[in-house]
């Protein structure tokens, strides 16, 4: 097997261009088992010498509080990559240098890609890299990862490490007169017993546990209960004292120490600042206007109503391409096929649900492709620092907007893209909080139904019943977020505490990968599962099949009606193609047998399971006010949105109405005196916050690494969006308000 | 003179003298660099006052106001 490389680093230090760089296109993202830290590799070849080469969580630190750390711990701990290239910001050195303090208290062997060399030399700082290397006694190589400077300079250190199999002797740093001697008393008992030894050195656990490392003091019970409870109460005497004396931490001691280290070694020529250090730079001027008190909100909505624009109105011209070549696809296949069951499973079950999900991919590429931009520029950073007093007070992260915006916080996105872009949030409960209420935005496929319901029942006042929609939707996720924080998803708030990294020019190279292997995952994990729904609903709706009674009436009506006519007109309508002018009495014909057509649709979905199931449902939506034939629609609804307007087309016998132009379905309700106004607005509510569609829900699935999450979306929000329907519908009926 | 970070004005400066937090969060502000001795510089407030943004040793961090309240800086 090819040996490994793993690289490591600060956020914005140029990791991940580095990885580009030298791997390529040989890499492929997949997730660490049973997290959703995303896990990048690939392959460097050279002179037909191969190495594996994985690229870890950027992190700040080895302790083991976030996710990212201790991925990646445990992938240095148990994977033992041969050697680690830590990638340090030269231009931001000595906040770099504590990640690779620790890499070397572990005794892990590395060496040090001194990247942006060239910003830092803008910045009139330099480094001397030989001198650096020499007092921490591990190579440094200067780089510049976005034009692949020292990128073989690099690559030859490393593969030194790797052909000599050099150890290193682990980093003893003095953390204090406190510190010390109960660091080595507890490195000596812990070599003595031989506890955890295997796996880590004996200093290093000693660390870990003064450190109040939960993970090592965990695993450290497990193994020796005993011992482990002795080495916490060293801990807790030494704690005490430095509490006492010193009114601070044994963790705070031990990072006082290690900048401390790391300054006496900078001190020694290895950094000079030719201006002073907190200097304003351009990145800086840029910030004084894009975060400006007045115009920083402006031009954030002016970003925003921007990604929108591109992400929406550019990806329409490849949806409809994609649309048409399914709905192609689909007619060839119908007139290819035999009629019957055969056919409508691959046409209405297969192409349908399949080309409904591929029909989102181009939307996904130009939402990620856009977003990539926001990030990858450090723009996203100061959306995050404008917004988070807001957000916050919700329990969510500054971070969170712009999955809400991309899942229609401007009426007309999509939940698809808006939950696979919280990946950009790094904070665990703000991250599910907000993947959890996104589904409730307005997304396109929810406008039909609004649209219907609308110039039904309120034709007068469609911007302003829109409008209050669109911040219906706002208020009610926002709610649902705080509800969750402070019960499902309880805990305190993870630390704002970040970087504002400066602005930088997007590479293409960077973008392009970005987005295609977003894009790939969603194709790859969504296009399986979705496969058996589909055909599972198309199931649901399609058996068990009218009995052969019921069929052959229909048939005895549609003969009488053809029967009654000369059979001249008869054979006029069945050599007719679609678009042939018809005679008076051949057309009155054709809509006779339309309406023996539709009204055998509706009797076939009746008796379908899901129709059923729509039936059997009365007995509880009757209180929202809702019979059968919304139902329907509504379990149709869990397909595609927009599917609600389709299914209850054909539940009033309308046959196939297109989403947008359901002019007769209009009418028809307008007529029917079961509806009104109030039940109108009681479906709207609905429809806004039931279950997200099926794609969504793996999505959620897939993001929050559990089925768990996936479900409690589907069951949480069909139960608050019944009730609320209910309210309005009970509230509405007993004070008789536009209940006709 | 030593104040609470979140009463620093902007563009004022001064060096940090204490951090008493512990946790997640001591963690987070120790990891950024934030750790007695080191000078910082309130560079500017987010729209709604709320984080506050600084200069680090050359760098741009953020944190909330209640994160501000547990570090004490000596100021010029």
């Amino acid at each position: 097997m090819a040996p490994t490389v793993a690289l490591a680093g600060n956020p914005n230090a140029g990791k991940t261009t580095l990885f580009n760089e030298l791997t390529g296109s040989r890499q492929h993202v997949g997730n660490y088992p049973g997290v959703t830290v995303e896990k990048k590799e690939g392959t460097y070849v050279r002179d037909g010498f191969r190495l594996h080469i994985v690229d870890l969580p950027g992190t700040y630190s080895l302790t083991a509080y976030s996710l990212e750390e201790v991925v990646a711990r445990d992938f240095l701990v148990n994977q033992k990559p041969e050697v680690v290239i830590n990638i340090v910001d030269a231009s931001n050195l000595e906040r770099n240098l504590y990640l690779a303090v620790q890499f070397l208290e572990m005794g892990i062997p590395i060496c040090i890609a001194l990247n942006m060399i060239d910003v830092a030399k803008k910045r009139g700082i330099k480094v001397n890299d030989a001198k650096l290397s020499a007092l921490l006694g591990v190579p440094v190589i200067p780089t510049i990862a976005r034009s692949g400077q020292g990128k073989k300079e690099l690559m030859d250190s490393a593969f030194e490490i790797i052909n000599h199999n050099k150890q290193l002797n682990p980093l003893k740093i003095s953390y204090g007169a406190d510190i010390d001697p109960v660091l080595a008393e507890m490195e000596k008992e812990i070599a003595d017993n031989h506890f955890l030894t295997d796996t880590y050195k004996a200093r290093w656990i000693a660390l870990k546990y003064i450190e109040n490392d939960e993970q090592i003091r965990s695993l450290g019970r497990q193994t020796d209960a005993d011992l482990s409870g002795r080495l916490e109460e060293q801990v807790r005497k030494v704690s005490r004292h430095l509490q006492n004396t010193l009114d601070t931490y044994p963790e705070a001691v031990i990072a006082d120490q290690r900048y401390g280290y790391i300054n006496s070694i900078l001190k020694q020529g290895v950094i000079y600042h030719k201006y002073d250090r907190n200097r304003l730079y351009s990145s800086d001027r840029i910030d004084k206007v894009l975060t400006n008190r007045f115009l920083g909100p402006l031009i954030m909505l002016a970003v925003i109503a921007g990604l929108y624009h591109f992400t929406f109105t550019y990806s329409k011209l490849p949806v409809e391409w994609l649309e048409s070549f399914f709905g192609w696809l689909g007619s060839t296949l119908t007139a290819v096929l035999p009629e019957g069951l055969l056919q409508s499973l691959i046409v209405s079950g297969i192409i349908d649900g399949v080309g409904g999900v591929l029909g989102f991919v181009p939307l996904i590429m130009f939402m990620f492709f856009g977003i990539a931009i926001l990030e990858d520029s450090g723009y996203l950073a100061r959306v995050a620092f404008m917004l988070d007093r807001i957000f916050r007070i919700f329990g969510l992260h500054g971070s969170s907007v712009m999955a809400f915006i991309v899942s229609g916080g401007i009426a007309g996105g999509c939940a698809v893209p808006g939950v696979m872009a919280t990946r950009t949030l790094k904070s665990p409960r703000e991250r599910l909080a907000t993947l959890l209420t996104v589904p409730f935005m307005n997304c396109g496929a929810k406008l039909p139904v609004f649209a219907l319901l609308i110039a039904t029942f309120f034709a007068r006042y469609e911007a302003l019943i829109m409008f209050l929609i669109t911040l219906g939707a706002w208020a009610g996720a926002l709610l649902v977020a705080k509800l969750l924080r402070v019960t499902v998803i309880r805990g305190s708030a993870t630390p704002f505490v970040m970087e504002l990294p400066p602005y930088r020019m997007p590479t293409f190279k960077g973008l392009a990968i970005h987005t295609w292997e977003r894009t790939w995952q969603y194709i790859k994990k969504a296009g399986t599962v979705i496969l058996g729904l589909s055909i599972v609903l198309w199931a649901m709706m399609t058996f068990p099949g009218l009995p052969e009674s019921t069929l052959a009436e229909f048939e005895k009506q549609r003969q009488l009606e053809i029967s009654r006519v000369p059979p001249a007109i008869a054979s006029e309508l069945k050599s007719a193609g679609d678009k042939t002018e018809l005679s008076v009495p051949a057309y009155h014909l054709k809509q006779s047998l339309r309406r023996i057509n539709a009204a055998e649709a509706e009797a076939g979905l009746r008796y379908s399971i899901a129709g059923r199931i729509g039936g059997a449902l009365e007995t509880v939506s009757q209180w929202a006010g809702f019979d059968w034939r919304t139902n329907i629609a509504l379990v149709g609804g869990f397909a595609a949105k927009e599917v609600v307007v389709s299914t209850l087309g054909t539940a009033y016998s309308l046959g196939e109405v297109d989403p947008e132009q359901a002019g007769s379905l209009s009418a028809t309700l307008a007529r029917d005196p079961g509806w009104s106004p109030l039940l109108a607005i009681g479906l709207i509510v609905f429809t806004m916050f039931y279950s997200p569609c099926f794609v969504s829900v793996i999505c959620i699935t897939r993001e929050s690494g559990s089925w768990k999450w996936g479900a409690f979306a589907m069951a949480f929000n069909t139960l608050l969006a019944f009730i609320l329907a209910v309210i309005i519908f009970q509230v509405g009926s007993a004070l008789e308000i536009m209940v006709n | 003179m030593r104040i609470n970070m979140r009463k620093m004005l902007d563009n004022q400066s001064g060096t940090i003298a204490s951090v008493k937090v512990g946790g997640e969060l001591g963690r987070r502000i120790r990891d950024m660099g934030l750790v007695p001795g080191t000078e910082v510089k309130v560079w500017g407030r987010a729209p709604l006052y709320d984080p506050v943004a600084l200069r680090v040793m050359g760098a741009t961090l953020t944190l909330r106001n209640n994160e501000a309240d547990y570090i004490e800086v000596e100021v010029d």
